[in-house]
């Protein structure tokens, strides 16, 4: 090539969206725009990272995630060895460090790590020589969700700057929730965090984040789903785990449901032709409708294919290992 | 480049005219060759490549009264170099209908290693069995590292390696003009 080629950030490591720049987002958001174009062909396959390994270590439940990442390696032609909690050594009592020193003995390159605990992929980024990408961390972090919620919203609606956000749900506990805010905050989209404040995070509520410089200073928070939903461009529901009403958060998921769930006459409250998203797992009846999750607004099957499209332009983009100094 | 710096000079290989005759000549070649424009997919390879194929296929059109159709191809995924060196942003492609038994000739700015090309061959195929490919390109410079000749040439540009030949497009640059830039060492 003789021209200058823009190039994506030589990035390790995908931990949460709290190191990423703007610029680096819009990348990665441009370059899964070329991967669904290869997910839309005949044949879908590339050799982009053909003889490359990625292992994904999942030490917590999951389908699409797990099988998102797996999809995303084997159409750029890597090999994709995938290890649960059960059946592997964990059970017999290895201890996280072990189980991926092992794996980086067998040359993985990537290891997808999707672990009960907040901090665990950091944990292995700072002591193994493979690229670490967060499949979720505990309550912390959960980048490649962020950055399919990203793709989807820039997508539909053109823009992500200057579409207001609401988020409702189970803020406090919810990766999804932090790996957003800083993804759409970064990308200049108005927030609204909506919960029970039983379930809002002390620091949205004892006024920490006034300060201006703060990054969330501009989060709007609600407590009032109506309030929330009110000219919102973008609706993204939060699964409600039954474990939250057992801890005392939540009277009951009924409760819950009366007051906070997503229907279609609340919905009415958002800007017309609004965007309807969920993560998943739904837990139908309680925080969404199933009138409004299989809806004409609903774009949450839109958000399983695009996670495909966005961990591939994440998994092209990191360095090979020899570059990162194995 | 900062620890030996050097002396950059411009030269303008193509002006604008030379760059329209250059294209008129190729899009009346391909006619000539192919008997017609009727089995013709003109396949840009991003990113100049791009507006010079749709620049071919209007001039085909203007010539048989029949423009040939337009895709585009990103060899980023099919690159034998992505183990080095950080990786370039994408664009998607797009392949016109099916390419099955169709003459498709891939349109480049530059042919230099012929390695894009190589790239381009291998990603063309996955979007289906061409009749036959060939390939034009405004400007060879040489220094081919692979068995690929060009079937149509804008110019034949004699480089040194360390030389670097710029296309600008209209479309891009808002000027067609290819210049051939110099390095001397201070």
């Amino acid at each position: 090539m003789t021209q200058a080629v823009e190039s994506l950030a030589a990035r390790r490591h995908v931990l949460d969206l709290d190191d990423f720049s703007r610029s680096e987002i819009e990348a990665v958001l441009d370059n899964a725009a070329a991967m669904k174009e290869v997910l839309q062909r005949d044949i879908r396959k590339v050799p982009a990272l053909r003889g490359k390994s990625i292992v994904t270590l999942f030490l917590e439940a999951s389908t699409r995630t797990r099988v998102s990442f797996e999809q995303a390696g084997k159409i750029l032609s890597a090999d994709v060895i995938n290890v649960t909690g059960g059946g592997s050594s964990t059970e017999k009592g290895e201890s996280l460090y072990n189980t991926a020193l092992t794996l980086q003995a067998m040359n993985a390159d990537v290891i997808v790590i999707r672990h009960p605990h907040s901090g665990a992929p950091h944990y292995l980024a700072r002591h193994l020589a493979p690229s670490i990408i967060n499949a979720g961390d505990g309550c912390h972090a959960h980048p490649t969700q962020a950055l399919l919620d990203l793709y989807t919203i820039r997508e539909k609606l053109g823009r992500i700057d200057g579409v207001t956000v609401a988020i409702v749900g189970d803020i406090l506990y919810s990766r999804v929730a932090r790996s957003n805010l800083w993804g759409l905050t970064k990308m200049g989209a108005n927030v609204v965090l909506c919960a029970p404040p039983t379930l809002l995070p002390p620091d949205f509520i004892d006024g920490a984040r006034m300060d201006e410089t703060h990054p969330f200073a501009s989060v709007r928070i609600e407590t009032k789903v109506e309030l929330a939903l009110e000219g919102a461009d973008v609706v993204l529901a939060l699964r409600i785990q039954k474990e939250r009403q057992k801890a005392g958060h939540l009277p009951s998921l009924r409760e819950y449901s009366r007051m906070y769930g997503i229907t279609s006459s609340r919905l009415e409250e958002a800007s017309p032709g609004a965007l309807v998203m969920h993560p998943g797992p739904m837990n139908e009846g309680v925080e969404i409708d199933p009138e409004v999750a299989h809806g004409a607004r609903s774009v949450i099957e839109d958000q399983v294919t695009n996670g495909v499209a966005v961990r591939m332009a994440l998994l092209y983009g990191l360095p090979s290992p020899a570059r990162a100094g194995r | 480049m900062t620890p030996n710096r050097s002396i950059l000079t411009n030269r303008s290989v193509l002006n604008s005219d030379q760059f329209r005759r250059a294209l008129s000549r190729i899009a009346h070649e391909i006619l000539e060759r192919n008997g017609g424009a009727g089995e013709i997919v003109l396949i840009g390879i991003h990113t100049r490549g791009a507006p010079l194929a749709r620049r071919l296929s209007r001039l085909i059109g203007e010539f048989e009264g029949l423009s040939p159709p337009v895709g585009t191809l990103d060899v980023g995924l099919y690159r034998d170099d992505l183990a080095s060196g950080a990786k370039p942003l994408m664009r998607p492609s797009h392949v016109p209908g099916s390419i099955e038994g169709k003459v498709a000739v891939l349109v480049d700015d530059v042919l230099y290693t012929g390695r894009t090309i190589r790239a381009a061959m291998d990603a063309l195929t996955d979007f289906g069995r061409p009749k036959q490919i060939q390939l034009a390109a405004l400007v060879d410079r040489g220094h081919r590292e692979l068995p690929i000749r060009p079937d149509y040439v804008g110019k034949n540009l004699p480089t040194s390696r360390d030389e670097e030949v710029r296309v600008h497009t209209s479309e891009t640059d808002g000027l067609d003009e290819v210049v051939l830039v110099t390095r001397t060492p201070r």
